[in-house]
């Protein structure tokens, strides 16, 4: 328990370095989710414009009468 | 290099790196952070402050790095004009800002404890400012135009300016007296520098690196899937 404690103080600098790490934390892990969601909602859109364009849907309408 | 300036080529290319970029980064941090808060050993003078050096000199590489990256990346948007290219300046400019404002901000709190201020108006501490606001003003010039084309040839120009900046930040801190230290990893005479410090520091900046090309390549599709989707709306726009 002493040495978790002693550890977390890091020698009296314990404000300065824990804020150090913790801002770097926090700018690099809200980057990295603010641009994997952006890319999966962006490649999400980009999906279904595709699946619904014209071009596609001629295409599978044609595939449904040669089924029939 | 046209090769891979190819956007389906390049969707390819990055959805195979991708999961290994990821988990590269995840270890390389976990490894890098046992090793600067567990077995790295305090300063002789600093004590346990020293800690601070293994984000601050990783992120401040990188805030460099990422830079001329993009100027770069740029260079080859403006000349070749390959949509790829500033697609990649335009994704890497976030990243290097958050770089910066790592860099700036753990020095601040290193600074305080061992200079005894938050903040000094030397060479090195002002050039590094100056990148963050030339990464902000590059990341709103892409924002400031309509016109994609034009927005691009703007930033780019912006971003070959500020390269005059790299330099000035690299060898401020020999040029002028400045409160911040020199070198210590990359000089003429080799690293002045305990190996059992460089080791840390050097695991922590390729854990950096490998962040930053996962993130990079994320965004990168992002733009890319934007791009696409503006394009087939204003196709449909157009039939109607």
């Amino acid at each position: 328990m002493t040495s978790i404690i002693q550890f977390l103080s890091m020698g009296g600098y314990a404000v300065y370095v824990w804020s150090s790490y913790g801002v770097a934390a926090i700018v690099l892990i809200a980057l990295a989710l603010v641009s994997w969601r952006r890319t999966k909602a962006h490649e999400a859109e980009l999906q279904s414009l595709q699946d619904a364009s014209p071009h596609r849907r001629r295409r599978r309408a044609a595939q449904m009468e040669e089924a029939t | 290099m046209h090769r891979f300036a190819n956007p389906a080529r390049f969707l390819r290319l990055s959805a195979a790196i991708l999961p290994w970029a990821t988990v590269l980064t995840v270890l390389l941090l976990g490894v890098g952070l046992y090793l600067s808060l567990f077995v790295a050993p305090p300063d002789y003078q600093q004590g346990e402050a020293v800690r601070i050096m293994f984000v601050h000199v990783p992120a401040a590489w990188m805030a460099l790095e990422v830079y001329v990256l993009m100027a770069m990346s740029s260079a080859v948007g403006l000349i070749w004009r390959h949509p790829l290219a500033d697609l990649m300046a335009k994704a890497a400019a976030p990243i290097g800002a958050g770089f910066t404002a790592i860099a700036l901000a753990t020095g601040s709190l290193w600074g305080e404890p061992m200079w005894g201020t938050w903040w000094v108006w030397d060479a090195r501490l002002t050039s590094v400012l100056i990148l963050f606001f030339l990464y902000l003003g590059y990341i709103a010039l892409w924002q400031a135009f309509d016109d994609h084309d034009k927005a691009a040839k703007a930033a780019a120009i912006l971003a070959l300016v500020g390269v005059i900046n790299v330099p000035i930040i690299h060898f401020s801190v020999n040029w002028w007296n400045t409160m911040h230290q020199a070198a210590s990893i990359v000089r003429v005479d080799g690293p002045h520098i305990y190996r059992s410090i460089l080791i840390p520091l050097l695991v922590m900046i390729v854990a950096f690196q490998a962040y930053f090309v996962t993130v990079l390549l994320w965004r990168v599709r992002a733009e890319i899937a934007e791009r696409k989707v503006r394009s087939l709306r204003l196709a449909q726009a157009s039939q109607i």
